[in-house]
């Protein structure tokens, strides 16, 4: 046997008081030259930080989620990130950018007709106006991330584009912090397939914050693949230490504004964090619009995913479709939050929530919760949240036919997420999202 | 079809087994050897299902007392997979559903965990794909049932037949078939019992569960066995069945009352110090 000293386990383990790693981290951000407009934005947030500390348990949005490894990771922006290496090769129909929070992500490419770089005055004006209709402006992800940001990714699309627009980050082993703006707007009518994929492996914390306008008609079919850490093994960060902390860390904001007959279809799958926290947040502006939503979630070994999601429908007939999925395994801890608001505007409004969650280890933790708050009088409104383990009638029927135990396990848990993983862009396939998010080695 | 001297395949010596501590079988002794059709009859609650799930290894129920043997090999030792693997067959009263596997994938890796073990190569998706088209034809299904996920949405009767499409893929040599008359329309159950009879050779053995006549009359057994509290009570040929019918199961209870006074210390002591063939 092997010994392997601890010390060496424990990466990056110093860890500061929530307000000592913020101080750190804005400290060492330089001042932004170039654009004022931006300069005076990071400044706002900056001071908005200055003296505060990370969230804490004591509020209530932050109840299950320990923020505290956000502390392990150091406290400074990652200013020169290499080019991500093991990318898949783009399928055809595909126009990848990769995001790095410093270069020019559009540099030297030929955008397909429809789809272009948005003026940036009309940015300044755009910018932050999804996120101030969901009430998240003020949100602690989204004030790191308009302190870290120094560029702000802003492009419109004005037609039905047939390309499938891949948005990549890849902190590899890099340790640090990174800090993704992104703003897309949606003529009325115009139809857009994105692809967003965030990896890490090392000490990082990738945060992201993406706001879209869908005008009248319009159609986003966006897709979330949020891939941590995806080369250790689950049961060897279960015998760390909570301290060792070198898990990469994920915060990301999406916030839609919805015209009338607009249609969102959000699909997001996250595993391998240490802790990820995910805020997918949607206002159907005069209602009338249809948002569907589907969200895979797995935690093992010590990981935390947190999603947060609210819909609010500030108008009459809107819908929404909502199916949230968790499997915890290992000491790890899920939590789903499913804000649906529905004031009295919103007369027959037509929305549905379902959370299901698999336990799958004794000392793994979900907490599931619906949020429904709903004035208006006419409306359909059902939810349902169910937590349980795999079925012993199912897995003795998979057995009784030659399949041994953990293979008929696998074949549950797989069949468990492919209902939410085939709702991905087409695209998807390359990165192997269902072996990626069941731990398993990626096929070659 | 009896042969005295055809190999025994399952030897059921005085099994007993209990739910949550609650005695479900009593003693319950069975031989059945190679090319031989038995069926167990028996009312409603009476263990027969019970008495098929340990024999495949169901986790939920515990063996308490008594020996299975499968060629001679110790088959309560066997995990559910392995027994299944060397070819023993279930097919369930209440086949499962299971959202987001697709039929075709399970069937597949059924097949294959089969065919490994029988020394056979593996089938890769093509060659599947054949094979499982063929075997179709045994149960006369539609192959747009293979694409859709196991069971979930299939009526009734549907389920059945892939009960008897999976016999149809593993080849096995003894198939325990808990009611998979019930639920069938009139030309399915004739379809159904067409594929088991097809299956049917003088190097396997089938085990039917049933509550009528109407299975028995396309699949004639050599053997039936009425199953009451837990025992095998009465076995005959295959007028026993018709007799139930005439007359149902009212002697039954003046037998087991018969059997108590008997054997004061319970119904399983008289039961199990005789042999299948003296009973009844
Ligand atoms: N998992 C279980 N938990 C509790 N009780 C059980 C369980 N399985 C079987 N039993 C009980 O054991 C007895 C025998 O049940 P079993 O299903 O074997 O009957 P059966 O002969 O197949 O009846 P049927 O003809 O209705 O199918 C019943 O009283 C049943 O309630
Ligand atoms: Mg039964």
């Amino acid at each position: 046997m092997v010994a392997i000293p601890v010390g060496e386990l424990r990466v990056q383990s110093r860890s500061l008081p929530g307000e000592a790693w913020l101080t750190d981290l804005l400290s060492s951000l330089p001042v932004l030259a170039g654009s004022a407009w931006l300069a005076s934005q990071q400044q706002r947030a900056r001071q908005a930080l200055a003296g505060e500390s990370l969230p804490s348990r004591r509020q209530e949005a932050w109840r299950f989620t320990d923020a505290s490894a956000i502390t392990a990771i150091p406290a400074h922006r990652l200013e020169r990130l290499a080019a991500p290496a093991d990318l898949p090769a783009p399928a055809a129909q595909v126009l990848r950018l990769v995001l790095d929070g410093r270069g020019d992500p559009l540099e030297g490419l030929a955008l397909p007709e429809g789809l272009e770089r948005l003026d940036p005055a009309v940015v300044e004006a755009l910018c932050g106006e999804a996120l101030d209709a969901n009430g998240a402006t003020a949100a602690w992800p989204v004030q790191l991330n308009g302190a870290l940001a120094d560029q702000v990714l802003a492009l419109r699309v004005s037609q039905p584009l047939p390309t499938v627009l891949e948005l990549v980050s890849d902190t590899g082993d890099a340790a640090g912090v990174l800090g993704l703006r992104l703003l897309l707007v949606l003529d009325p009518g115009a139809s857009l397939e994105v692809l967003e994929v965030h990896r890490a492996r090392g000490a990082s914390l990738t945060s992201v914050v993406l706001e879209a306008q869908l005008g009248r008609g319009a159609r986003l079919r966006h897709g979330l693949l949020a891939q941590g850490q995806p080369h250790q093994p689950a049961a060897a960060a279960d015998e760390l230490p909570s301290s060792a902390g070198a898990a990469p860390v994920l915060l990301h904001h999406l916030a839609v504004v919805q015209d009338p007959g607009s249609e969102l279809q959000l699909t997001a799958a996250v595993s391998g964090w240490g802790l990820a926290r995910l805020e997918p947040m949607v206002v159907q502006r005069s209602g009338s619009a249809f948002t569907r939503l589907r969200g895979l979630q797995r935690v093992d070994g010590r990981q935390v995913v947190d999603t947060h999601s609210r819909v609010l429908f500030a108008g009459p007939e809107g819908r929404l479709d909502q199916v949230h999925k968790a499997l915890a395994d290992g000491a790890g801890r899920s939590v789903f939050n499913g804000a649906v608001i529905v004031p009295r505007q919103a007369q027959r409004t037509d929305a549905a929530q379902l959370s299901r969650s698999l336990l799958l280890s004794d000392r793994a933790r979900i907490d599931t919760k619906p949020e429904l708050e709903i004035v208006a009088d006419d409306v359909k409104c059902a939810h349902g949240a169910t937590v349980s383990r795999l079925q012993q009638d199912e897995l003795f029927y998979l057995q009784s036919r030659g399949i041994a135990a953990d293979q008929a396990a696998r074949l549950l848990l797989r069949g468990f997420c492919e209902e939410v993983l085939a709702e991905l862009p087409a695209p998807s396939a390359l990165w192997q999202p269902l072996a990626l998010l069941m731990g398993e080695e990626p096929a070659p | 079809m009896i042969r005295p001297d055809a190999p025994v395949l399952l030897e059921i010596c005085d099994l007993r087994a209990s739910v949550e501590e609650q005695p479900i079988l009593k003693g319950v002794n069975l031989t059945i050897r190679a090319g031989e059709i038995h069926a167990v009859m028996g009312r409603n609650g009476s263990g027969k299902s019970t008495l098929s799930k340990v024999l495949a290894g169901h986790p939920a129920y515990r063996v308490t007392a008594g020996s299975v043997h499968y060629r001679g090999e110790d088959l309560l030792a066997l995990l559910p997979e392995q027994r299944a693997r060397i070819g023993l067959f279930l097919g369930f009263q209440y086949p499962v559903e299971i959202p987001g596997v697709s039929n075709l994938e399970f069937l597949r890796v059924a097949t294959n965990a089969r065919r490994q073990e029988q020394g056979l190569e593996e089938l890769d998706t093509f060659a599947f794909e054949d094979l499982v088209r063929e075997r179709l034809k045994v149960v006369q299904m539609d192959p747009a049932f293979l694409e859709r996920s196991v069971n979930e949405g299939f009526s009734g009767g549907e389920k059945k037949r892939n009960e008897i499409l999976q016999m149809a893929l593993l080849d096995p040599l003894v198939a325990i078939l808990d009611e998979t008359d019930s639920g069938l329309d009139i030309d399915a159950l004739r379809i159904v019992a067409g594929g088991v009879n097809q299956l049917a050779s003088a190097a396997n053995a089938t085990l039917l569960i049933t509550h009528y006549q109407r299975l028995l009359d396309v699949i004639t057994p050599d053997y039936v066995h009425v199953m009451a509290a837990g025992q095998i009570l009465r076995t005959g040929g295959k007028e026993l069945a018709l007799e139930l019918e005439e007359s149902g199961y009212d002697w039954v209870d003046a037998e087991l009352e018969r059997l108590e006074a008997s054997a004061p210390e319970g119904l399983a002591a008289a039961q199990a110090s005789r042999t299948p063939a003296e009973v009844g």
